[in-house]
This record gives structure tokens, C-alpha cells and sequence, in this order.
């Protein structure tokens, strides 16, 4: 069998992927696509340590967190269509108008 | 080396490879289909930890409808070379530093302090099935359910809103 660290390495690398991502992208979309990316990582722990303790509870909270993420991306992505239309660009680093 | 162990490095050298193009990529589009075979991967990943109800979950929430709405959107607002690559100067090397440090973080968690997790035992029958998480999932879960239920109406309601053409009031 596959000891758990090796899933343990595997989430933590994906998730530092996604942070990375989030970091250095500086197109909203790819960023959105990062946190979908840490998101993931984080539910293959879940599911990891649910079969390690011989529980559900981690899956059904894996669940629970693709539900959210979907509604996540649906109101995400809306917003980024609504910044597009006023302002012509989703490079973040032109969305700074909030600055003082 | 045993045959899980195998598909195990084999499957997670594909998610890592495909988590980095997804980063790398210069194209949205390429980012997204990369981003897809990765949450494939997650899939059989999931379903290796014996979690078949999720695995089918994934395949078509995250890798069917939440990729197709990335892609649909990427390519409605043409935006996928948006990157003129004019980022401030010392946002690269500062987030290549701060990724180290989760790195190394994450590593130092991972090899000295490996004797807090156990192995994965072989997993008694009828574990996950789909008959199980349902009859745990609307009998303890009932409440979150039914809540998550209301989550993804108020998001339709709040995505639809949002993307309305702004009407002249008054």
C-alpha cells in the first residue's frame, strides 16, 4: 500500500503550485484557476485521511467542498465578465483604481 | 515496488507535470486543458483511495462543468494572452522566496514529524459506496445539504445579476 505522507507530499506540492500560481499569474483568469488547482489539492488530503481513520465524514466534506467551489467559480467568473465589460482588461494589475 | 506504488508515482509525476504547465502556460486555454488533466488525475487518484462516489464527482463538476465555464469565459472575453508580462520587478523573486518557505515548510512537516501519520490500511467492504455516503450525507449531513442547496441558488441568482447589462433605473 501507498503510505499516506506520499499522498501528504503530493497535496502539499499541488498546493504550493496553486499559491505559486496566485503569486506570480497576473491574469485573473489563471489565478481563479490556481485556487481551483489549492482547492483540489486540499480535497485529495481530505479523501486521504478519510481512508487512513476508515471514516466518511472527510468525504462527505470533500463534497461539500466541490459544492462550494462550483458556486464559487459561477459568481468568480461573473464578476470577472462585469470587470471586463467596465474596464477592457483582467490583467490585476491594471484593476487599481481602489488605490489611494 | 508493489503495483499501487507504481501508479501512484507514475499518476502523481502526470498531476505535478500538468499543475506546472498550467503555471507556466503563456495561452489561458492551454492553462485550463492542463488544469484539466490534472483534476483527471485527481480523479483515479480518488478513486485508488477507494472514494468512487467522489471520483465521479469530480470527473463531472470540477473537470466537466467548472473547466467548461473557465474555458466558455476565456474564450468569450478573447482573453487569453492577456499577460504583456510588464509586472512590477520585485513580485517574481519574492514570490519565488515565499514559495521556498511553504516549500520547505511543507517538506520539514512531511520527513520529521513522519511518525504522526499511519499507513493506509486495506479498507473493509462496502466502504464509500455510494449507498454509504448517501445514507450518511442525509442523515448526519441533512442540514448542510439542504443549506448547500441554498448556497448554489444564491450564486445562480448573484452570477445572473451580475452579468446583467445595467438597466437605466429611475
Amino acid at each position: 500500500m501507498v503510505p499516506v505522507n506520499y499522498y501528504f507530499a503530493l497535496s502539499a506540492i499541488l498546493f504550493i503550485i496553486g499559491a505559486t500560481g496566485v503569486l506570480i499569474r497576473r491574469n485573473a483568469i489563471v489565478i481563479f484557476m490556481s485556487i481551483e488547482l489549492m482547492l483540489n489539492a486540499a480535497n485529495l488530503l481530505f479523501v486521504a485521511f478519510a481512508r487512513t481513520f476508515n471514516h466518511l465524514d472527510g468525504q462527505i466534506f470533500v463534497f461539500f467542498v466541490i459544492a462550494v467551489a462550483a458556486a464559487e467559480v459561477a459568481v468568480g467568473l461573473a464578476l470577472i465578465v462585469a470587470i471586463f465589460r467596465s474596464r477592457q482588461t483582467i490583467d490585476i494589475d491594471d484593476l487599481s483604481s481602489m488605490k489611494g | 515496488m508493489t503495483v499501487d506504488l507504481f501508479i501512484f508515482l507514475s499518476l502523481s509525476l502526470v498531476a505535478i507535470v500538468a499543475a506546472l504547465g498550467m503555471l507556466f502556460s503563456k495561452n489561458a486555454v492551454y492553462s485550463a486543458l492542463f488544469l484539466i488533466l490534472n483534476f483527471a488525475t485527481v480523479a483515479v487518484f480518488y478513486l485508488l483511495l477507494g472514494a468512487p462516489f467522489i471520483a465521479m464527482a469530480q470527473v463531472t463538476v470540477y473537470a466537466g462543468a467548472i473547466m467548461v465555464l473557465f474555458l466558455f469565459v476565456i474564450m468569450l472575453l478573447g482573453a487569453e494572452l492577456l499577460e504583456p508580462g510588464q509586472t512590477r520587478g520585485w513580485q517574481r523573486p519574492l514570490a519565488s522566496i515565499l514559495t521556498l518557505v511553504l516549500l520547505a515548510e511543507a517538506a520539514y512537516l512531511i520527513f520529521a514529524r513522519s511518525d504522526l501519520v499511519a499507513d493506509i490500511t486495506p479498507a473493509p467492504a462496502g466502504y464509500a459506496s455510494p449507498q454509504a455516503i448517501g445514507e450518511v450525507l442525509f442523515s448526519r449531513y441533512l442540514l448542510p445539504f439542504e443549506i448547500t442547496s441554498i448556497l448554489l441558488l444564491v450564486a445562480m441568482v448573484g452570477a445572473i445579476i451580475l452579468t446583467k447589462k445595467v438597466s437605466k433605473r429611475i
